[in-house]
């Protein structure tokens, strides 16, 4: 260390690291094709080379590497959901993120916060505890506390029963985190790449060829890009916003609206809040980065849309609650603000799992929560593509609870109001 | 600020609407669950023009507008009657004895 420091430090050229070997042709077959090189595309790339053997795998995308939600969200991870199945699910999620660093040998700048949700009515204060209670269940640190614990744990919170929504109590979750998401995206684009998966960008799946096509059956045989076809034996799509209109290529109707999200941040202050707030009746989520920038978000837009534009209505309202939780933020400016198009469900939990394509896959219905899924979704997915099995643990996300009429009513999800 | 033009009260803010999604075709009422599912669950989500629903909240009043969800750009807003110019009957459900 010393001595590369010395090294280096006097020599003008330091060696640096391609961490991503450069662009190659399309091969004409592959075993996997992943459609979309978001985090989830690129967990299921990194975890189906380095769990599995299986490096014949091509990732696909249509933009840059990460550029789509990935490179957006407000990088929130945590695992205090409401439904069994979510919880059990986001657990294992927060358990690989802490390792994450260490596996990548590149720092994701995970930091343990603290999460508090809070609670303005009654009606949240039940659901807190309930979501307390089924967390504590599965052995989940979290439970729910009261103004003057709050007062203690996070001082610069305005807690004045002067409020329009006064707060009345909260859910604290001590495993709460951010992390750094572009990290993320690269620390398993450069680890799948690192073993043989082939990714390429500004590739875009057109549309997907299959043969037996019975109805909204059959099997796929390849994918048809602006770069040329390809053949493979498996596909799997994460494709995020474009959800709807990639499953529509094998003929699949989603129960999936696109719908933005905005967020943005304040320019940077020095370090004052160690804590992630969230309101969901307020509509208000903050966290401090560690660049001092106040990260700051919402609800979805009111209505769909596949676009990226920011609205002055957003702003307006999400201002508003957030000088009633910190009035003395209010000669603080706003430095970027950006929208992701997210992949709504009605039950706000994910579709996952087979579809009534035998070899065709799916990962979708993210909305506003599946950041801190990207390790879970990546590891549970190689595992069904290598095995051929969906994993337990995801079973319940089947996009056939839709047509069983079978909904999960996830109310733990963020960025919702319930 | 965006504006959408209500039929009935004129240019308007469009935070004073509440989107009803796409209009679809209401199945039969003696439907398939699948075919209940196709229409009250599943979205074409399609990205382009679309015939959707607003609601004017303060007026109470549905109307549709044809928007494209790519652009957000407003083409066209009508009073609903104008798709919907028979009235739905519902049959009263048997009662058992
Ligand atoms: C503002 C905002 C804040 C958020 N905050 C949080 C948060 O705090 N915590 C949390 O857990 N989640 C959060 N989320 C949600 C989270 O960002 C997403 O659910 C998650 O990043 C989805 O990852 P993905 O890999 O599935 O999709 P993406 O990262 O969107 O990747 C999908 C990729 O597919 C590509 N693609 C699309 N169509 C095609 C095609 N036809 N062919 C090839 N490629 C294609 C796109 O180019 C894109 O790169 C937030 C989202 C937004 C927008």
């Amino acid at each position: 260390m010393v001595f590369a420091l010395l090294k280096y430090g006097l020599n003008r050229h330091y060696p640096r690291v391609h961490q991503f070997p450069k662009p190659r042709d399309l091969r004409p077959s592959y075993d996997v094709v992943i459609i979309g090189g978001g985090g989830h595309g690129l967990a299921t790339a990194y975890y189906l080379a380095r769990d599995w053997g299986i490096t014949n795998v091509a990732v696909l995308d249509k933009g840059y590497l990460g550029g789509g939600n990935t490179a957006r969200n407000t990088a929130i991870i945590r695992s205090n959901y409401l439904t069994p199945e979510g919880v059990r699910f986001y657990d294992e999620s927060v358990r690989l993120y802490k390792d994450l660093s260490n596996d990548f040998d590149m720092n994701i700048m995970y930091s343990e916060r603290g999460h508090f949700t809070l609670a303005h009515t009654d009606a949240a204060i039940r659901t807190m505890r309930w979501r307390a209670e089924v967390n504590k269940h599965f052995g989940i640190e979290s439970e729910l506390i009261f103004n003057d614990d709050i007062a203690k744990l996070c001082p610069q919170l305005n807690l004045s029963d002067k409020a329009r929504y006064p707060v009345l109590g909260a859910l604290y979750h001590v495993p709460g985190s951010i992390a750094r998401h572009d990290a993320v995206a690269w620390g398993y684009g450069a680890g799948a790449a690192m073993r043989g998966v082939d990714i390429h960008q500004r590739t875009e799946v057109l549309s997907v060829t299959r043969e037996g096509v019975n109805g909204t059956g059959g099997r796929v045989t390849g994918v048809l890009t602006n770069r040329g076809p390809i053949a493979c034996k498996k596909v799997i799509q994460a494709v995020a916003g474009a959800s709807g209109q990639v499953a529509a290529m094998v003929g699949m109707r989603l129960p999936i609206r696109t719908i933005p999200l905005q967020a943005c941040v304040s320019q940077p202050l020095k370090p004052f809040l160690d804590k992630i707030i969230v309101s969901g009746s307020l509509h208000v989520y903050i966290s401090q980065s560690s660049r001092g920038e106040l990260v700051m978000g919402g609800s979805t837009d009111p209505y769909s849309l596949y676009g990226t534009r920011s609205t002055l209505d957003f702003k307006e309202g999400l201002m508003a609650h957030m000088l009633e939780l910190f009035p003395f933020l209010g000669n603080v400016k706003i430095l970027r603000q950006w929208a992701g198009m997210t992949d709504m469900t009605p039950d706000f939990a994910p579709i996952m799992g087979e579809t009534q394509i035998e070899n065709y896959y799916i990962d979708a219905g993210w909305g506003t929560w599946g950041f801190k899924a990207t390790p879970v979704c990546g590891k549970r997915n190689a595992e069904m593509l290598a095995t051929g099995r969906v994993p337990e643990l995801i079973q319940g996300f089947t996009y056939r609870r839709f047509h069983d009429y079978n909904q999960l009513g996830e109310k733990g999800a963020a960025s919702v109001g319930h | 600020m965006k504006i959408l033009n209500c039929p009935l009260n004129g240019p308007r803010n469009i935070s004073e609407f509440v989107w009803g999604g796409e209009v679809k075709e209401h199945p039969a009422l003696d439907c398939t669950d699948e075919q209940w599912v196709d229409y009250a669950v599943l979205e074409n989500n399609t990205a382009g023009v679309v015939r959707e629903w607003w609601y004017h909240v303060p007026t109470a009043y549905w109307i549709i507008a044809e928007r494209n969800t790519v652009t957000d750009e407003i083409i066209r807003t009508y009073p609903a009657r104008e798709l919907f110019k028979d009235r739905v009957e519902f049959p009263a459900p048997a009662v058992k004895p």
